[in-house]
C-alpha cells in the first residue's frame, strides 16, 4: 500500500502542497468515520461499561454464552481447514492450468461475497436438509448436515471461500518459474516440489487468507442461522445468542456479548495485519 | 523441454487432469449448486406460483425498500470514498495507517455486532436516542435506521478500491494541473476521477451487492413489519419461517439475479482495470 514516493518532500519543515482541498477532504473524511464507525461502536462499548465489571462478567460467562463461543470457535476452526485446502486447490488450478471454463469458474470464485448470505442460507439448509441433494446421500451414510455443528461449518466455509482463493492466486501468480524448474533438474518428483518449494513460498498468504477466512467465520449470521437449528447449547452460534437477548429486550447483555465478539474481532485484525506483512515482505523482495 | 518451459506443464499429465476435475467438481458442489437449487425450489410449484409469490405485495415492497436503501447508500459512500482517497493519497499527515485501518473497519465487525452499536447509539435508551425522540424523531425499527446501517456495513468498498490505486498514480498529475492554474473540483473532476475511473465502479458494484444483500445488521434495526421495514433479505427469513418455501426462494431468485449481474460487472471493469491501471482489484473484503 505504501506506495507513494517515499520521503518526497521530506527536507527540512515540511513543503506545503500545491493540491487544494486537503481541509476539506479530511474533514469530511474524519467526520464520516467519527460519526458513521467509532461512534456507534463506542456507544456500544459504553453500553456495556455501564453494567460493571461483576455483571459484565457475570453475563459473558455464563455457561450459555460460554458454549456458543467453544461452537462458534470450533465450527469456523473446521470451515477454515475446508475453506483453506479448497482455496489452495483453486488458486493452484487457476493459476497454473489453462482449460474451458476457467474464467467462468475464476469469476465463480467471488460469488460467495455477491450473493445475499439469507440466500445462501436458506439455499445450504434445502442441499443439506435430510431430503435435500446433497443431505439424503449423506444420510445414508450416516452423516446428518442440517440442524447440527456440521452444517454450521459448512456454511461458514461457502462465505469465507473467496479470502483463502484471493490471496494465494497473487503469490502463486509470482512465483519464478526458474526455482521449480531447478528443483525438477536436480531430480525432485511432482509432490517434492510442491511441499519443499511452492508450498513454503505460498504458507504466509495461505495463513493471510486463512485468518480473514476464520475473522469472518465468528462473525457471520445470515449464512448460518438457518442451517444452524439453532438448539442453545448445541448450535446456537454467539451472534444468534445477541439476537435472541435483543429479542428478550436484555439490552444490556446483548451490548455485553456483543462487546466479546468485537473485540475477539479487533483481535483478529491485529493477527491478520501481521500475518499479512510477513505475506508482504515474503512475495515482494523478488520484484 | 526447455525452451517450452511453462509453469503448470510440468506436472505429469495425469496428475493435471486429476487437479482440474477435482477442482471443477469441488466447486459445482459448493458453489454451483447452492445458486441452482435457488432457482429449483422456487418453480418447484411452476411458474405461475413463483409469479404470484413474486408479485406479493409485501414481497413487492420489499424490493423497493431494498433498492431504496441502497440507492442512498451507494452514492453517500462513494462520496465518502472519494473525499477519504483524496486525502490520504494526495496529501501527507501523521497517523495515515491508522485512518486507513479505522476506514477499514466496518469490514471486521459482525454485522450482528454492527448492527448492536447502532441500537445502542440511536435507540430509545441511549441519550441521543431519547434526545431525537423528544424532537419526534425516531430512528430505530424504522427504514431510516436500516440505510444508516448500511452506510456503516457498505462504507469502506469504495475507499478501498480508490486508495491502492491513487496512491500508486502518485500527484505529478494533479500537482501540473494545479500550477497550471485549475481548481479543485476541476482537478478531481478531469485529471483524478478519470484515472480511477474503472476502479470506482468496481467498488460501487461492491457496495451495491453488500448494500442490497445486507442481513444481519439490517435484522438488528429492523421492526422486522411486513410491508413496512422488511428489506428482501429480511422478507426472505419471514416467508422461510412461515413455511412458504416457494415465496422465500422466489424473493431468492431476485437477489441471486442481482448477485449474477454484479459478478459479470466485477468480471467485466476486473478486466478493463487489468488493461488500462496494470493491475487488479483488491479482490477479498
Amino acid at each position: 500500500m505504501n506506495a507513494s514516493a517515499p520521503a518526497r518532500q521530506g527536507t527540512g519543515a515540511r513543503q506545503r502542497s500545491v493540491l487544494p482541498g486537503f481541509s476539506l477532504a479530511m474533514g469530511i473524511t474524519l467526520g464520516y468515520v467519527g460519526l458513521v464507525v467509532l461512534l456507534p461502536l463506542a456507544a456500544l462499548s459504553w453500553r456495556a461499561a455501564g453494567l460493571g465489571l461483576d455483571d459484565f462478567w457475570r453475563i459473558v460467562s455464563g455457561p450459555r454464552a460460554v458454549a456458543s463461543y467453544l461452537l462458534t470457535l470450533r465450527a469456523a476452526f473446521f470451515a477454515t481447514i475446508l475453506t483453506v485446502l479448497y482455496g489452495l486447490l483453486m488458486a493452484w488450478v487457476l493459476v497454473r492450468y489453462r482449460f474451458p471454463g476457467r474464467r467462468l469458474v475464476d469469476a465463480a470464485m467471488d460469488l460467495p461475497f455477491a450473493l445475499p448470505t439469507a440466500v445462501a442460507g436458506i439455499a445450504l439448509t434445502a442441499l443439506y436438509a435430510k431430503n435435500g441433494w446433497l443431505g439424503q446421500p449423506l444420510a445414508d451414510l450416516g452423516i446428518s448436515v442440517a440442524y447440527t455443528q456440521v452444517g454450521v461449518s459448512i456454511a461458514m466455509a461457502f462465505v469465507s471461500v473467496p479470502f483463502v482463493v484471493r490471496t494465494v492466486q497473487p503469490v502463486l501468480e509470482d512465483l519464478d518459474p526458474e526455482v521449480e524448474e531447478a528443483a525438477r533438474s536436480l531430480g525432485a518428483t511432482d509432490w517434492q516440489v510442491f511441499a519443499r518449494v511452492i508450498l513454503p513460498a505460498i504458507t504466509p498468504a495461505l495463513m493471510a487468507g486463512g485468518s480473514l477466512a476464520f475473522a469472518r467465520c465468528l462473525g457471520e449470521f445470515g449464512g448460518v442461522i438457518f442451517i444452524a437449528g439453532n438448539l442453545p447449547f448445541k448450535t446456537e452460534i454467539t451472534a444468534l445468542l445477541i439476537f435472541i437477548r435483543l429479542e428478550e429486550y436484555d439490552y444490556p447483555a446483548a451490548a455485553a456479548i456483543a462487546l466479546v465478539v468485537l473485540a475477539s474481532a479487533l483481535a483478529m485484525l491485529l493477527v491478520i495485519n501481521t500475518l499479512q506483512g510477513l505475506n508482504r515482505r515474503w512475495a515482494e523482495p523478488r520484484s | 523441454m526447455t525452451a517450452l518451459y511453462r509453469p503448470g506443464r510440468s506436472e505429469s499429465p495425469l496428475a493435471r487432469r486429476m487437479l482440474i476435475g477435482l477442482a471443477l467438481a469441488m466447486t459445482a458442489l459448493m458453489i454451483g449448486l447452492p445458486v441452482v437449487i435457488v432457482f429449483e425450489q422456487a418453480f418447484a410449484k411452476g411458474v405461475a406460483v413463483y409469479a404470484a409469490s413474486l408479485t406479493n405485495p409485501d414481497t413487492l415492497h420489499a424490493m423497493i425498500l431494498t433498492l431504496i436503501v441502497a440507492a442512498v447508500a451507494v452514492p453517500v459512500n462513494i462520496a465518502f470514498g472519494i473525499a477519504a482517497a483524496w486525502t490520504i493519497a494526495k496529501f501527507d499527515f501523521p497517523l495515515k495507517r491508522l485512518l486507513v485501518s479505522i476506514i477499514e473497519l466496518p469490514f471486521s465487525v459482525s454485522p450482528i455486532v454492527a448492527g448492536v452499536s447502532y441500537l445502542m447509539m440511536y435507540g430509545g435508551q441511549s441519550p441521543i436516542g431519547a434526545w431525537l425522540e423528544a424532537h419526534g424523531i425516531s430512528l430505530m425499527f424504522q427504514p431510516a435506521g436500516i440505510v444508516l446501517v448500511t452506510i456503516f456495513v457498505t462504507s469502506p468498498f469504495v475507499a478501498r478500491e480508490l486508495l491502492p490505486l491513487m496512491e500508486a498514480q502518485g500527484r505529478e498529475e494533479e500537482e501540473a494541473a494545479a500550477v497550471l492554474g485549475a481548481r479543485g473540483l476541476a482537478i478531481l473532476w478531469r485529471v483524478t476521477l478519470p484515472n480511477v475511473r474503472w476502479a470506482l465502479l468496481y467498488g460501487a458494484v461492491l457496495c451495491a451487492a453488500r448494500a442490497i444483500g445486507e442481513f444481519g445488521a439490517v435484522s438488528v434495526v429492523s421492526g422486522n413489519v411486513r410491508g413496512e421495514t422488511n428489506t428482501l433479505p429480511l422478507h426472505i427469513e419471514v416467508l422461510y419461517h412461515d413455511y412458504n418455501v416457494v415465496g422465500a426462494f422466489a424473493a431468492a431468485t431476485v437477489l441471486t439475479l442481482f448477485a449474477l449481474v454484479g459478478l459479470l460487472a466485477q468480471t467485466i471493469l476486473a478486466m478493463r482495470m487489468e488493461a488500462r491501471e496494470g493491475r487488479n482489484p483488491t479482490g477479498a473484503h
